[in-house]
């Protein structure tokens, strides 16, 4: 056991509240959060999990995945706000449809 | 130096569970504005966890972008919401019609499947990480064998943009499929636009020569230290979004072809240098070795370019519904 096994339980806990959160709220901009959240979690299990060397230097090809893997996250935001800003000029409201109308 | 190494489990455990918490308050706070600030709060602790996790260059990645550009994308899209839905999300009396609290939808029955199911899951994966050797270099040493042929001494960037650059390729194309996707939808509101104050327009006229040359500095630095095309563009992304929210608006004629040629430039080297090694090194972007180290300094910055184009058109397009609109598009 080492630090970054501290950091990757903690990154898996974050995965989870995410995922909590993505099916639990309604409201899209909540949802858009939640799967930030979630990305954020996966990648701090990458980075954790490369830092098992110990004093030695990290693996740097998790490190190289998750830098890509932002800005990837990044750019899928924009496109879920503007799809979301399109569905509430439809709906008028930023809900996804279903059961939860109350 | 027992003192030392418990501090540092204390620093440790005290950041994850900050992490947990600040994560907790942002996805189940009553006000989506306070969600989003923390969730930008959120951003830099996972900034200050790379630099534990000796990621220096993830967590610049992480400044720019998670804690800055996510933060300025959720914020504009929230402004812009509220104008359309023309009620007050963000306000101190929450909406009521969609409280954060858990929808009604879900029956105890339905709360406790889900408690349990995402227990399970919990345990699985905690399970999975447990299970794993608690020493593994991975695949480091490879890289640090192959490094010397790579043309940079940065082993990050020379993953990103030697050893694994076809990621480096997609990942400029899903760059390029989020503009279009986004400009694809047509036919939102524009939003009314407010004159900057003049703090703003003032810190920007200081404030973009320096984000320029932060930004110019990360990409050289890159080949031998942290930083890269991705910070570099990040940083440039940034400056662009201040730039915008400070006024500026680009020129209708620059917003046609020229920008078109930023948006597409990054994809479009790493395509044609792809099949220029496919053709003549039979393997795709495998560079020769003489001139790696050049390659990569080129593709970066074309890269840069395309990144903070993209992430600034991004923005834009987010917070003000423009659309791109060309000669050709209208006749069509």
């Amino acid at each position: 056991m080492t630090n970054a096994f501290l950091y990757a339980f903690a990154g898996i806990g974050l995965f989870v509240l995410g995922l909590h959160a993505l099916v639990v709220h309604a409201h899209v901009l909540r949802k858009i959060l939640a799967v930030n959240v979630m990305g954020s979690g996966v990648f701090l299990v990458l980075v954790a999990l490369a830092r098992r060397s110990g004093e030695a230097t990290s693996d740097p090809v998790p490190h190289a995945m998750v830098i890509t893997g932002i800005v990837v996250a990044v750019s899928a935001t924009a496109l879920a706000l503007a799809l979301m800003l399109k569905l509430a000029g439809k709906s008028g409201e930023a809900v996804l449809p279903g059961k939860h109308n109350d | 130096m027992d003192g030392i190494i418990f501090l540092q489990w204390a620093f440790d455990a005290v950041l994850g569970l900050g992490l947990l918490w600040l994560a907790w308050r942002a996805l189940n706070s009553s006000d989506l504005f306070k969600a989003i600030v923390l969730f930008i709060a959120f951003g830099l602790l996972m900034a200050l966890a790379w630099v534990r996790l000796n990621a220096s260059d993830v967590a610049l990645a992480e400044a720019a972008i998670g804690a800055g550009l996510t933060g300025a994308l959720l914020l504009a899209a929230l402004a812009r919401l509220e104008t359309m839905t023309d009620q007050n999300v963000s306000g101190v009396s929450a909406h009521p019609a969609h409280p954060p609290s858990p929808t009604p939808a879900g029956s105890r029955f339905s709360r406790g499947l889900l408690i349990l199911l995402l227990s399970a899951s919990t345990a699985g994966m905690g399970y999975a990480v447990w299970s794993l050797p608690s020493y593994s270099t991975g695949l480091s040493m490879d890289v640090a064998a192959h490094l010397d042929s790579s043309g940079v001494s940065n082993p990050v960037t020379a993953v990103l943009l030697n050893f694994r650059s076809y990621d480096t390729l997609l990942e400029m194309i899903v760059l390029l499929l989020a503009v279009l996707g986004v400009w694809s939808l047509d036919g939102l509101p524009p939003q009314p636009e407010k004159p900057p104050a003049t703090v703003l327009e003032t810190l920007s006229r200081f404030l973009t020569p320096v984000f320029i040359l932060v930004a110019a500095y990360l990409l050289w630095v890159g080949a031998d230290a942290p930083g890269g095309a991705f910070q570099a563009g990040s940083v440039l992304g940034a400056t662009g979004v201040l730039l915008l929210l400070s006024g500026w608006r680009p020129r209708a004629r620059l917003m046609q072809w020229p920008l078109r040629l930023a948006l597409t430039t990054g994809a479009g080297a790493f395509i044609l240098l792809g099949l220029l090694t496919l053709l003549l090194e039979k393997q795709l972007l495998a560079y020769p070795v003489a001139q790696a180290g050049r390659m990569i300094l080129l593709l970066e910055s074309l890269a840069t370019v395309s990144i903070a184009a993209t992430l600034a058109i991004l923005f834009l397009s987010v917070s003000s519904g423009h659309k791109m609109k060309t000669g050709k598009e209208e006749k069509e």
